[in-house]
């Protein structure tokens, strides 16, 4: 398989009326390869993930998933290897979770005997067999995302898949996009929590006004937009004092009442301006090493906001 | 075929799991009970069946209960799974949106049938017990009409109320398209027909054009069929005087209730298909 891409979107556009929900897209997801899309309510990721999965028509262009068209009518065997969690989803609360993954796999052909191990990956398998109306919000979600790992799925559709979860259930969440990264799946997941997915996604795309803004791996899009690393340390004043008079040029800013001076500089120079910091030698309370989260570089390719390092001096 | 056997076993369990099985039939069985024995008691002891009796009354019980209750289990089975999020989800796996209609349609006529046959049977049975006729003398052929062709209309019911739950983007708008299509079928048309030909009176519109114009309307076919099943059953409605010269043959009534099922459910498919998920 290699370098076939298992997701290939050319020039797609959707058109609802005479505005673009989603306008000249195109990407490509390798396999194995975990994506993710970001963008504002209304940036057009859900209708992305329709158009992927076949649910909406493209206006124009091409798409293709394993090698096929999902408006093809033989698309039915290839959606097999398809597992999908929407955004929203709301089980019948009548039946036991149990019941809901037996329907949910006899649909695609999987085999039953794989319920049991599902429950676990997703640790609800002391509650399979209770009412999904017993089930908290977490554990509904968690029964969604088992539900889309049905059948060993080739490529893992994910809508949003941590919004108004507890840290634990979260934590579920991104360690499955791990295990079923590594075991070759290829995964395309929306998100808001861009923080917790940053070192666990290959790519990011992300999407503006329905139109791809950017796309590439989030170190690369940190490097070109030339948002800086931000250093913060904390020591006696006298400390602080000597810091500022030799990192004149980084200082971001100075918190004389808090013992605290914040350095900015670029990536790359991380490293130098701790070196010469470290050849100070000077007795230092604390340091903090603050990177650009995906979340700035997010704000910074939708609002071009310039003055994205002041507001977490600010905030920090 | 599996997956609509799946939806279909689906189905069946949710109308068990949600009691709306057993409160169908057991309301089914007290009208029917009420009504048979109320029916029968001005018969005293006549040469007639008192199931024949039972036939009648029943029949004009379903024209209004059976659409009512197959519209009510129909209007959601779309638009519902829509709102919860589950049709979105269904359609990514590998069912198309024609095999969802099938298993739906499917699953519920199997619910309706039950409480339909359950709920009858129980009266009929009741009724020809406690009478003196001779248990197998009675007019079995009308009652077993009867009940097949209560479920035939429980299907056309259905198929309507998937093209509306096929059709809306809400559930409110839904049962209140239910509940205005029911009462087109079940009161409406016959009264505005009938207001027609007292205005007409005879005029324009001929007898046939009337007889075929009323028949288009898949309850009056119904009745039609039950009322005229057997002699008695006519005799006993009325109807004896329509049977002579103006009878419509059971096989062209049984096309007009056919085409009232297979088109509206391949409307609600193609609706379907063009639904904006």
């Amino acid at each position: 398989m290699g370098n076939i891409p298992t997701i290939r979107l050319e020039n797609v556009s959707k058109l609802y009326g005479d505005s673009f929900a989603v306008k000249n897209i195109n990407f490509s997801i390798a396999q194995g390869e975990c994506l993710a899309l970001v963008g504002h309510n209304g940036a057009g990721k859900t209708t992305l993930i329709k158009l992927v999965l076949g649910l909406l028509q493209p206006s124009s262009g091409e798409l293709s998933i394993m090698g096929g068209s999902p408006q093809d009518t033989n698309f039915d065997k290839l959606r097999e290897d398809i597992g999908f969690l929407p955004e929203q989803v709301l089980f019948q609360t009548n039946m036991t979770g149990r019941e809901m993954l037996k329907f949910y796999s006899r649909l695609k052909n999987a085999k039953l005997n794989q319920i049991d191990g599902l429950f676990e990956r997703v640790d609800l398998l002391a509650a399979a067999d209770n009412k999904i109306s017993t089930y908290s919000k977490g554990m509904r979600q968690r029964l969604g995302l088992a539900q889309a790992l049905i059948g060993h799925p080739k490529v893992l559709i994910l809508d949003e898949p941590t919004s108004g979860l507890d840290p634990l259930s979260r934590q579920t969440v991104y360690s499955i996009i791990d295990e079923e990264k590594k075991a070759g799946a290829t995964v395309f997941v929306s998100s808001h929590a861009l923080t917790e997915l940053d070192n666990r996604i290959d790519r990011v795309a992300i999407l503006n006004k329905g139109e791809l803004v950017a796309i590439d791996s989030i170190e690369n899009l940190r490097r070109d937009i030339g948002l800086k690393s931000i250093i913060r340390v904390s020591a006696k004043l006298q400390e602080i004092e000597t810091i500022s008079q030799n990192f004149m040029s980084n200082i971001l800013k100075l918190e004389a009442n808090k013992n605290q001076i914040l350095l900015a500089c670029p990536l790359d120079e991380k490293p130098i301006l701790l070196k010469a910091l470290f050849q100070l030698n000077l007795d230092l309370s604390n340091i903090e090493i603050i990177d650009p989260s995906l979340e700035q570089v997010f704000m910074k390719y939708t609002l071009d906001t310039e003055n994205t390092n002041e507001e977490i001096a600010a905030n920090g | 075929m599996d997956k609509v056997l799946t939806l279909i076993f689906k189905e069946i369990r949710d109308g068990f799991r949600n009691r709306w099985v057993v409160m169908i039939t057991v309301v089914m069985a007290l009208l029917a009970l009420t009504l048979s024995f109320l029916g029968s008691a001005p018969m005293g002891a006549t040469s007639i069946s008192p199931l024949a009796v039972t036939v009648v009354s029943l029949s004009s019980l379903s024209i209004f209960f059976i659409p009512l209750i197959a519209l009510l289990l129909a209007y959601d089975s779309i638009v519902g799974e829509a709102e919860r999020g589950t049709l979105t989800l269904l359609l990514v796996y590998p069912i198309s949106r024609n095999q969802i209609i099938i298993g739906k349609f499917i699953g519920h006529l199997i619910l309706l049938s039950l409480a339909i046959l359950i709920g009858y049977s129980a009266a009929g049975l009741a009724i020809a017990l406690s009478s003196e006729t001779h248990f197998l003398e009675h007019n079995w052929q009308s009652f077993i009409m009867l009940l097949s062709s209560s479920i035939i209309l429980g299907a056309v019911f259905l198929s309507v109320g998937y093209v509306i739950s096929a059709g809306v983007k809400d559930r409110s708008t839904a049962a209140a398209i239910a509940i205005g299509v029911w009462l087109v079928f079940v009161l409406l048309y016959d009264m505005g027909l009938l207001a027609i030909l007292a205005a007409d009176s005879g005029q324009i519109m001929g007898a046939e054009l009337v007889k075929w114009l009323m028949l288009v309307n898949p309850t009056d076919s119904y009745r039609m069929y039950n009322l005229t099943s057997t002699n008695e059953t006519a005799l006993l409605s009325g109807m004896t005087g329509l049977s002579a010269e103006n009878k419509v043959s059971d096989y062209i009534l049984g096309l007009i209730m056919l085409a009232w099922i297979v088109a509206p459910l391949s409307l609600a498919g193609f609706i379907l298909k063009r639904r904006v998920i």
